[in-house]
């Protein structure tokens, strides 16, 4: 009587089959690598790994292999001893156009990658690294914006003749122009309604005054906000690559609020250094009338100056800056209608546009450079090689300046407020071009409001403990469980076993972030999946003490101990579910593993340690007792 | 094996004002400590910086706080962390100053007196951060309470909810207490123990009750004291097995888990003990104040897989 139709032992087989492959990635560790990714201007190809193979075999460096994928070359090594100085080595060969990171890449087999096997994904508590949290200032930026705004109306005011006193920014925010009197009034309304479509506008009365209020729409907060955002992660993504991180994440959180995760990152200071760097645009002219060459041999024409462009030329620029990228509101990659080319076309501001446009009617037929600049800050350091400190303490720092010409083109006719960059290459060219002009743009402040930086000894350490908590737990409870239930307590820690089995396969297959607390919650749901199997186990007790036949007490047991077990795992599902809502970070891991726990318990205590009871004694017709521990004694039959 | 034969039903319910006065006082206590220590926050919830340093040799304290106090560093508490030669800096919020900078000054100062020194870790929470974090677990604990009152609602009576809420809540606030008591440092990992277990308890309180409601269908001669002694007795032995192997997870996570987890078991052990006190022996006394009878329980419509408590 009790045994499954065969589809249900085949459906809990093959879940089992299944959920023990994906978990076993889990078993073949990691392997230290040095991983080649191109920046920008650079490939990374078969010619260059060859290049890389024969200086690690000069150097004597051994390796066990060294393959391209799709992010570039992956080298291979024994230990991470020889795995630095192969960094270093490669580093010093390829020089800055690549990014050489030294990474702990899984080992997993190849028939296991093929079906897209992979270990579980560790935070960065458990692999060591840096989290940051960062916040832009959104007022920094609409108080930018607002200040741009009346430079606007004072200058489509002028161009259209309308008679205004003056124009200016409130210190709440929001600006106001004030009008002789009425019909002025009504006159600018019209041209800044008509010129300014991102602008609210109201009139407002006030002691005599004819004055119209203007505040920013909705909408256009938010594209401000959004474009501020987009410009941080660009220019912290072009900053991430100098760092040599393996697998740096750049995300948007919420509005205004950026998480950069650098696993595997130890020199924290050198991280921070990179990421707070600010980024500016200077516009200058090109220097037609000497030579590059001569330039280059003998000395530099007065008044200019000699910079690089990206592919590494020289150029001879004017020394006077035009206008810089405070000036820039926006650019965006797109396409000249006609000719269908990819073109940036690039806005400025008012005292930009003025600029613009006096300076290139000047020079029609010249070239214009734009100049991308770094601010980088390293810590001085003394004969010695130690950080100098200041009277307080504190170590001093030098700042470098690091430029580079990203376009120089030539102009065409007189530009103003919006003109366009064309003849670019390709749309991946204009698009970074236009990455690199928003990021040079005025740029909205950034601050961080979380850091948590661990090292890699101590994310060692976490792993280590974190297992030892979930296998200590198990073995207590399996002993526990084998005492107290014989056979029967031996199917539930079978179906125990089974359980975190699934629980990693899960968490392995859905790449969720494991953290310190979720393998607290491992060892937590070993813990608490047990207690469905004491339920059933008692149950099955209890009607046997009754006097039903063992075939009868295991059906009955395993009936009626479901709704309960049920119920005991709702609430604590309930607790789960609202800790992922309300969680952030490694509380959320907790979460994840808390509810995926629940879930894979409900499975592997009721249908696998079923099947295993089924099978074993399902099909015994003379079964006269169950190994399930004393059940001899008699319940009294009364109460109260 | 077995551990409980028990044949006879245990009389708790005599003894229900004798549990429910310990509960009282507890709670008084706890809400008293609460309220003089108060929490010891965490670096997730006061916003501030703390770092963990590791020496070669067992750490120079005084020698660390001499360092930082000539970075104008005054209220700064230094202590060991585990072992000897792990340190603890914790440093407070300082207008002006950004984290960045901190945290890599101390670290310039502490190599400069001891090149050995290593960082173990660092965690900056901002000030708009920490009170968010504040308020997200304000509003976390609210919502798992309404979502269990609910269920209970839904699954038993009101009665039930209100019952299981109060005897699980006074768990809460005696983990709290515990805490203020001996000034733990109440973390993020720690408050997600606690609503872990507020989830994880509430369930022994459905299963008491779902024998209370199967005895009200079953027993009809017996009366509501009986019922209650009744479905207590003979849900008390799986009760403690369960509990007992959950327990066993987190002394696990106790001994084995290193500084990190030690709260968080620490917490997660308090919620087990009481738990299995508070919602069989309190929970049940007041579902019978609240005057829970049969009328209460008799319309439900479902039967057949409402029991299963050994």
């Amino acid at each position: 009587m009790n045994r499954y139709p065969l589809w249900k032992y085949l459906l809990v087989f093959v879940v089992v089959v299944v959920g023990f492959v994906y978990a076993l990635p889990n078993l073949y560790g990691e392997y230290p690598a040095v991983q080649i990714s191109p920046t920008r201007t650079t490939k990374v190809d078969q010619s260059l790994l060859t290049l890389v193979e024969e200086q690690l075999k000069q150097a004597n460096l051994a390796y066990t292999s060294a393959a391209l994928d799709e992010q570039g070359a992956r080298i291979r090594f024994t230990d991470t001893e020889t795995q630095i100085h192969a960094r270093d080595l490669i580093q010093k060969a390829l020089g800055d156009n690549y990014v050489v990171a030294l990474n702990l890449l899984p080992a997993t087999p190849a028939w296991l990658a093929a079906i897209n096997a992979k270990p579980m994904y560790l935070g960065l508590d458990l692999r060591g690294g840096v989290h940051f949290l960062m916040q832009v200032d959104t007022a920094a930026v609409l108080k930018k914006a607002e200040e741009n705004y009346t430079d606007d109306m004072r200058r489509v005011l002028r161009e259209k003749k309308v008679q205004y006193l003056t124009v200016s920014r409130l210190e709440r925010g929001g600006i106001e122009i004030r009008f002789r009197d009425q019909a002025e009034r009504e006159k600018g309304l019209e041209v800044v309604r008509k010129e300014l479509p991102d602008l609210d506008f109201i009139e407002i009365e006030r002691s005599g005054d004819f004055i119209i209020g203007a505040n920013m729409k909705p909408s256009a907060v938010m594209d401000k906000g959004r474009f501020a955002l987009e410009q941080n992660i660009t220019s912290l993504q072009n900053r991430v690559n100098e760092l040599g991180v393996a697998e740096p994440i750049i995300q948007q959180q919420g509005q205004d609020r950026i998480v950069v995760q650098l696993p595997g990152v130890q020199d924290t200071a050198k991280a921070k250094e990179i990421l707070g760097r600010t980024a500016t645009l200077e516009i200058m002219l090109v220097d037609e009338e000497h030579d590059v060459a001569g330039a280059l041999t003998g000395p530099v024409p007065a008044g200019s100056k000699l910079y690089k462009m990206r592919d590494g030329r020289p150029i001879l620029l004017k020394n006077r800056l035009i206008y810089s990228g405070d000036n820039i509101i926006d650019s965006a990659p797109g396409f000249e209608s006609q000719t269908n080319t990819p073109i940036v076309s690039i806005t400025l501001d008012a005292r930009g546009a003025a600029i613009n446009q006096r300076v290139t009617c000047e020079n029609v037929g010249k070239r214009m450079a734009v100049i991308y600049i770094e601010i980088k800050s390293d810590p001085r350091l003394d004969a010695q090689g130690k950080p100098m400190l200041d009277a307080s303490g504190r170590p001093l720092r030098v700042s470098k300046r690091v430029e580079e010409v990203i376009t120089a083109p030539v102009i065409r006719s007189q530009l103003g407020k919006r003109f366009q960059i064309e003849g670019l290459d390709s749309v991946q060219e204009a698009n970074e071009l236009s990455l690199l002009l928003r990021a040079g743009a005025f740029a909205a402040p950034v601050e961080i409001i979380e850091e948590r930086t661990v090292g890699p000894s101590l994310g060692a350490d976490n792993i280590a403990k974190g297992y030892k908590s979930i296998w200590a737990g198990f073995a207590m409870i399996a002993v526990f469980m084998i005492i107290y239930y014989v056979v029967f307590g031996f199917i539930s820690v079978a179906a125990l076993a089974v359980n975190v089995v699934l629980l990693v396969a899960l968490l392995s297959m859905m790449q969720a972030t494991l953290t310190l607390p979720g393998m607290a919650a491992i060892a937590l749901t070993v813990g608490m999946a047990i207690d469905a199997n004491v339920l059933i186990n008692e149950r099955i007790r209890e009607e046997l003490r009754n006097g039903n036949t063992p075939q009868a007490s295991i059906y009955a047991g395993y009936d009626r101990a479901f709704g309960t077990i049920l119920d005991s795992n709702v609430t604590t599902l309930i607790a789960g579910l609202v800790l992922f809502g309300f969680g952030s970070g490694a509380v959320r891991g907790f979460a994840v593993v808390l509810c995926l726990g629940i879930l894979t318990s409900m499975f592997s205590a009721v249908l696998v340690s079923r099947a295993m009871v089924n099978l074993m004694y399902g099909s015994r017709r003379k079964l006269e007792k169950l190994p399930i521990g004393n059940t001899a004694w008699k319940e009294a039959a009364g109460h109260g | 094996m077995e551990f409980f034969k028990i044949r006879k039903d245990i009389p708790f319910m005599r003894y229900a004002l004798v549990f429910n006065v310990i509960s009282v006082i507890t709670f008084v206590l706890a809400v008293f400590f609460l309220t003089v220590k108060g929490l010891n926050f965490g670096v997730d919830f006061t916003g501030g910086t703390v770092m963990e340093l590791s020496y070669s040799q067992p750490a120079d304290v005084p020698k660390i706080r001499d360092s930082l106090a000539k970075l104008g560093l005054q209220e700064v508490a230094v202590q060991n962390f585990g072992t000897a030669r792990d340190v603890l800096i914790r440093l407070p919020l300082k207008a002006g100053v950004s984290s960045a900078e901190l945290s890599e000054n101390v670290m310039t100062a502490l190599r400069l007196a001891d090149p050995t020194v290593e960082l173990r870790r660092v965690e900056f929470v901002g000030p708009q951060v920490g009170s968010e974090l504040v308020e997200n677990g304000a509003l976390a604990l609210f919502f798992v309470c309404i979502g269990i009152v609910f269920y209970l609602w839904f699954r038993f009576e009101w009665k039930f909810g209100v019952a299981a809420i109060i005897a699980n809540m006074h768990d809460v606030v005696i983990i709290l207490g515990c805490f203020a008591l001996f000034q733990w440092e109440f973390s993020l990992p720690v408050l997600a123990a606690v609503l872990a277990i507020l989830g994880y308890s509430v369930n022994e309180s459905v299963v008491v009750f779902d024998r209370i409601r199967e005895n009200f269908r079953k027993l009809r001669k017996s009366n509501t004291v009986q019922i209650i002694n009744n479905a207590i007795t003979r849900t008390i032995s799986r009760t403690i097995i369960t509990h007992g192997s959950t327990q066993m997870a987190v002394l696990a996570m106790l001994f084995f888990g290193g500084e990190a987890l030690h709260y968080f078991a620490l917490a997660l052990t308090i919620g087990i003990l009481f738990g299995i006190y508070s919602s069989v022996l309190v929970a049940s006394p007041i579902v019978m104040w609240l005057g829970v009878s049969r009328e209460d329980l008799m319309p439900t419509k479902k039967d057949t897989l409402e029991d299963g408590r050994p």
